[in-house]
Parts: structure tokens; C-alpha cells; sequence
């Protein structure tokens, strides 16, 4: 499994991963300074402002994503699969689009952010764990089935609610998509401080879930048998996943490769399989890559657009890679 | 890798191996024709067949008819069959019943070509952006055969696909990149969107060029069917398997090449059609042609008329109808086990 770049040479001392998830904190602080503060002009108090609500948002999501994305794989077992490439991005901006054609544009215009926020989680939750009942049920399905499934649902629910937008009155839906579809350059503030609670308690709940955690990567029957309650477990983990997956989407929209990135990535430097090291690795390294990357993108490149894009083709490739290695074990 | 074990041996029916067109399906034929024949009355502009009949209509109504309706039917008849026989096409020479033009990347890269056509000669006719479009997407399709084989071949069935999928979305990730960079997200966006709205006489007549793709596959069914059996059996029997293989995955990368540059993108009938005619009538390419290219022509027409009605009179672009009703049997045919993964 590891590769010989993770376990250095016996000559040089290894370390510890306390000291690895600190090395990891500082780049996380070093990109958010130069996403803060280089190509500082005009208005400051403006500019601060407005970067200062993106890098929270970019913060929120990043983690988000990262410890997300740990606690799903080890509970289903799976490192091919990630919350993302389930489908859940696709099924909360389905269910949004749905709200909006059931509720109607005004009326939904009236109600306000965050009780539209709230119902869209609920159907979402709903709904996911139906999803999950089907891909994960009783039927003891391969792990490649499970992504391929999860990748065309995913597909279908883009084309689902790109038929909803066709279908609403085109200039309305344009100001809508305007208020409630979030993206990397219209970041929404509305619901920033509502998510960095949710993402804080969350994080929190899978951090005090680590022991458990740690047992289920010896697999199923092995964990069961040493007195996991996988069944309840499994579900609980995947219903607080869902709710982090809410949360991004309604920040940033859709990234759908991040969680396996930082993920696969976390794994390799975290020195140690432990998710008190991994889960947080996974974290901050979501917060680099989003930051980093947007630090990169747009202040040194003057390409704000495009980093959605950049970890899609990074994202597919990691994924080939994996695939491969997967089947070659 | 051994899902596919084609049944060549034993007929499945008391029709005997290789008769393709039997009298079911010319039933099936009269069948969509009918459905072509509605397809001509629906849309915008209010055509009426009693009009015609009684000689009553407008020249207006008959030049209607003649350069939109008529071309806009023909044109869906020849793509949906198109991609229904280069999916079929695709999982023989591949051995995997996962596998279509849109899940593999070669449409993706076709798409490449589209770009590099805009780039660099946007002012040349649509014949050269089509050629250019199937250099790529020939190139594309040996880039997903290579890192197929860099699989195991005792490596899971799906494994292929999903291999295929990500390629597909590192391509499509690549082409969106460099239209960001230069303003052409939008031109490349109405390329790659599967939409018979834009279908003309005069703009549509590429499309007969995939007629001749189908009567070459017709020709060589047998040798395809042959190669299916895998590198070692084909030789064993005297296939010359290389020339075989590539022939037709030039085929597949050329049709699909033609159907993006002329109507965009149009997702799951590669997929879907052939493995529901496979589970219905066995595995045999010269029975299963004429079925495959009849279903995969009615498959596209009830989704471009869907596609003309749900929302009249505002069009919803075919290929979002096509993804959704297709996606839906593909997740169906997966997640009952229809279609072994084993």
C-alpha cells in the first residue's frame, strides 16, 4: 500500500503525526495570507471584505469536505467512493430546483434563505438515506457497482435539473440561480455562520466517533464481532456526511473530486491509519487545496473561474490511478 | 474480463443464426415509422397531415415540411441508430457490455477536435471540423484501449467503465480549461449540447454518412462477432484480429465524430439499447443489428418528441431527456443485476 516516498529511509527520523497535521496547519495559514493579502489595491476595507467572506466560505468547505469524505469511506469500506461521486452534490441542487418548481419562484423569493436552507436539508437527508438504503441494503453489492451507479445517478439528476430549469419561466430562473446556486466567484454569505456551526458540530461527532472508526477499517465482520454496531454506525456516519455535503453545495456548488483527492492524499502522509490523525489531515488538506488552489488561480493567475475545473481533471486522474491500483491488489 | 460469452454456437430461437430481418422486425420497422410519421406533425407551426392530403396547404406549410420536419426526422433516425450500433459495436470489440462511445471518452475527444476546429480554422466548413473532430476522436478512443490494458484481465467488469467515465471527465474538464481561457465556453457548450432544434436542409446531410457506417458493420458483422471472442479464439480462426479491431474502432470513433459535429451529444442509447436487446434476444451481432439500429432510432425519436412537448413551445435540449430516460433503465438494469457484473 504505501508508496516509497511515504516511508522515508531509515536514516532520517519520521515524524510524528501531530508534527505532520501541524506542517499541514501551517500551509493552510501560509495559503489563506496570500489569498488575504497579495495584489492588495484599491478600497482595502472592500477588498478585505470580500476575501475574507470567501476564504470563510473556502475554509467551511474545504474541511467539510476532507473529514466528510474519510468517515464515508471507512464505513462503506470503499476508497473509490466519496460522497461527491455518490451523487449527494447532485441530489441537493435537484432537490432545490424541485422546491423551486413545486413552491413556485415568488413564493420562494418571500420565505428567505435559511427556512429554504432547512427544508432543503430535510428532503435531502430523506432522500439520501432512501439512497442509501438501495446501494447499501441488504443486497451485498461489489464496490465498483456502487460508484458506477452512484456516477450515472449523478448524471441523471444533472439532467433532471437542467429539465427543471428548462421548464421554469427562463427570466425568473435566472435571478434565482442568481440567489440560491452558489459557486467559487458567487460564494453565498447569507448562510456562512448557519454552516460553520453545523460543520463545527459535525466535525466534532466524527472526531469523538474515531475509535469506532479506527476499528472499522479492520472491515465489516472483523469490527462487528469486536461489539461495533455497524448497521447504526454506517447510518449515522452517512447521515452526517450528507448534512456536510448540504453544506458545500449551498456554499461553493458541485466540486465533485475534492473529498477523493484530499482523501487519498491524506491517507498517504498522515503517517499513521488512525482517523484522529486522518480526519483532520483530510480536513486541512481540503482547506489547501481550495485556498491554495484559489490563492493561485486568481491572484497570481487572474483565473478566478476555473478552479472547479482544475480539480475535476486532477480529480479524474487521481480517480484512474486509483482505479488501477485498486484492481492490480 | 470474460462477462461477454457470446452464445454463437447455439441459436437462442428457432430462427436460425444470422438472419437479421425477420418478420417481427419489419412489424418493429412499420411500428416506427408511424411514430416518424407523428414526429413530422409535432412541433411549432401548425402542420396538419389532412392539409397535404387534400392539397390544401400553404406553400408556406410545404416548405415547413420539406426543409425542417422532414430533414429534422431523418436526421434523428439516422443518429439514434448510429449510436445504438457503435454501442453495440463498442462492447463486442471491448468484451464489456459497460462500455459506449459517451462513457469511454472517444465523444469527449471528439469534442477536442471541435475545439481545436474553432480555434485554429473557425472559419472552415463543417466537413473539415468533422474530420478534424474524428482524428481526435480516434486518438481518444486509443488512449481508453491503452489504459484498459494496463488493467489486469482478471480485474473487475465495471472497473472498465468507470476507467472510461473519469477519462471521459478528464477530457471534458481539459476541453472546458482552454474554452474558459479563450471565451469559447459558450460555442463549445451548443457543440456538445445534443439538440435537433438546429436541424435543416442544407445543415443535416453529413448525417447520411453514418447509413454507410452501418452497412460497413453490416458487412463485417460476422468478423466483429469473431474478434468478440477474444485475441487468441479470433486468430485461432483465421481473423486477421488487429485490422479487424481497428476497423471497427474507426468506425465507432467515426460515427460518433459525425453525430457530435452535427447534432452534439446524445448519452445513454449506446448503453442502453444494445444490452436491452442483448437480454432479450442473446448474444449474436448479425441477428442483433437490425433490432439494435431499429430501438436505438425509436429510443432518440420518443426522447426528441419529448423533447419538442414537454415544454412547447420552448425545446428541452434531446440529449437532457436522453440522459435522464436512459439513465434511469442503466441504474434499473444495474441495480436489479440484469446486467451481470460478474
Amino acid at each position: 500500500m504505501t508508496a516509497p516516498t511515504i516511508a522515508p529511509p531509515a536514516t532520517r527520523p519520521r515524524l510524528t503525526p501531530n508534527k505532520r497535521l501541524a506542517i499541514g496547519l501551517g500551509i493552510c495559514l501560509l495559503a489563506a495570507g496570500v489569498f488575504m493579502f497579495v495584489n492588495l489595491s484599491g478600497n482595502l476595507g472592500f477588498v478585505l471584505e470580500l476575501r475574507g467572506r470567501k476564504l470563510a466560505a473556502m475554509v467551511l468547505v474545504g474541511w467539510a469536505t476532507g473529514v466528510a469524505t474519510v468517515a464515508f469511506q471507512t464505513v462503506t469500506n470503499n476508497r473509490l467512493l466519496t460522497p461527491s461521486i455518490m451523487g449527494l452534490d447532485a441530489l441537493y441542487i435537484f432537490i432545490q430546483s424541485v422546491l423551486v418548481l413545486v413552491l413556485g419562484v415568488a413564493l420562494v423569493g418571500k420565505v428567505g434563505t435559511y427556512p429554504m436552507f432547512f427544508l432543503n436539508v430535510g428532503l435531502m437527508l430523506l432522500a439520501a438515506s432512501a439512497l442509501t438504503t438501495v446501494l447499501f441494503g441488504k443486497r451485498s453489492r461489489s464496490v465498483y457497482v456502487v460508484v458506477l451507479a452512484g456516477l450515472v445517478l449523478g448524471a441523471v439528476l444533472r439532467s433532471l435539473s437542467s429539465l427543471i430549469a428548462r421548464v421554469l419561466d427562463p427570466s425568473s430562473f435566472m435571478v434565482l440561480q442568481d440567489n440560491l446556486f452558489a459557486s467559487f466567484t458567487a460564494v453565498n454569505p447569507e448562510l456562512i455562520w448557519l454552516c460553520a456551526v453545523i460543520v463545527a458540530l459535525a466535525s466534532w461527532y466524527l472526531y469523538s466517533m474515531r475509535s469506532t472508526l479506527d476499528v472499522l477499517t479492520l472491515g465489516k465482520d472483523a469490527a462487528v464481532s469486536l461489539g461495533v454496531p455497524y448497521q447504526r454506525t454506517l447510518r449515522r456516519v452517512l447521515l452526517v456526511a450528507t448534512l456536510l455535503v448540504c453544506v458545500s453545495t449551498a456554499l461553493v456548488g458541485p466540486i465533485t473530486f475534492l473529498g477523493l483527492i484530499v482523501a487519498a492524499i491524506a491517507y498517504e502522509i498522515s503517517g499513521t491509519g488512525r482517523h484522529a490523525a486522518t480526519l483532520p489531515m483530510a480536513g486541512l488538506l481540503g482547506v489547501a487545496v481550495l485556498v491554495g488552489g484559489q490563492a493561485i488561480l486568481e491572484q497570481l493567475l487572474g483565473q478566478a473561474t476555473v478552479l472547479a475545473v482544475v480539480i475535476e481533471f486532477v480529480g479524474g486522474i487521481a480517480f484512474i490511478w486509483l482505479v488501477i491500483r485498486k484492481a492490480s491488489s | 474480463m470474460t462477462s461477454l460469452t457470446p452464445d454463437v454456437a447455439k441459436p437462442a430461437t428457432a430462427t436460425p443464426a444470422g438472419r437479421p430481418l425477420t418478420g417481427g422486425w419489419f412489424g418493429g420497422l412499420a411500428a416506427l415509422l408511424m411514430l416518424a410519421g407523428v414526429s413530422l406533425f409535432v412541433g411549432v407551426a401548425d402542420l396538419s397531415p389532412l392539409d397535404f392530403l387534400s392539397g390544401n396547404a400553404t406553400d408556406r406549410q410545404w416548405l415547413n415540411l420539406l426543409a425542417s420536419r422532414i430533414p429534422r426526422t431523418v436526421a434523428v433516425l439516422l443518429a439514434g441508430a448510429s449510436l445504438a450500433l457503435s454501442g453495440l459495436l463498442m462492447q463486442l470489440l471491448v468484451r464489456n457490455r459497460f462500455v459506449e462511445p459517451g462513457t469511454v471518452g472517444t465523444s469527449e475527444s471528439a469534442g477536442v477536435g471541435i475545439l481545436i476546429a474553432i480555434m485554429v480554422f473557425p472559419s472552415a466548413p463543417l466537413v473539415v471540423k468533422m474530420l478534424i473532430a474524428i482524428v481526435t476522436a480516434l486518438i481518444g478512443t486509443a488512449l481508453f484501449l491503452r489504459l484498459v490494458r494496463s488493467l489486469p484481465p482478471r480485474a473487475p467488469v465495471v472497473a472498465v467503465p468507470l476507467v472510461g467515465i473519469m477519462l471521459a471527465g478528464v477530457i471534458a474538464a481539459g476541453t472546458t480549461f482552454v474554452a474558459y481561457r479563450f471565451n469559447l465556453m459558450q460555442s463549445i457548450g451548443i457543440w456538445m449540447q445534443g439538440d435537433f432544434s438546429g436541424v435543416l436542409r442544407g445543415r443535416y446531410e453529413l448525417l447520411w454518412l453514418l447509413a454507410i457506417m452501418g452497412v460497413l458493420l453490416w458487412i463485417f458483422a460476422d468478423r466483429f462477432t469473431l474478434a468478440s471472442l477474444g485475441e487468441d479464439h479470433a486468430r485461432a480462426l483465421g481473423l486477421s484480429y488487429k485490422a479487424t479491431l481497428n476497423l471497427g474502432l474507426a468506425l465507432v470513433a467515426a460515427s460518433s465524430a459525425i453525430t457530435l459535429v452535427v447534432v452534439g451529444g446524445i448519452g445513454f442509447v449506446g448503453l442502453v439499447v444494445p444490452n436491452l436487446i442483448t437480454l432479450w434476444r442473446g448474444d449474436n451481432l448479425r441477428r442483433n443489428i437490425g433490432w439494435t439500429a431499429l430501438a436505438g432510432a425509436g429510443f432518440v425519436l420518443v426522447c426528441d418528441l419529448l423533447s419538442r412537448t414537454l415544454n412547447a413551445p420552448y425545446e428541452i435540449p434531446v440529449g437532457t431527456v436522453s440522459g435522464v430516460l436512459g439513465g434511469v433503465v442503466f441504474l434499473a438494469l444495474l441495480l436489479t443485476g440484469r446486467m451481470r457484473t460478474q
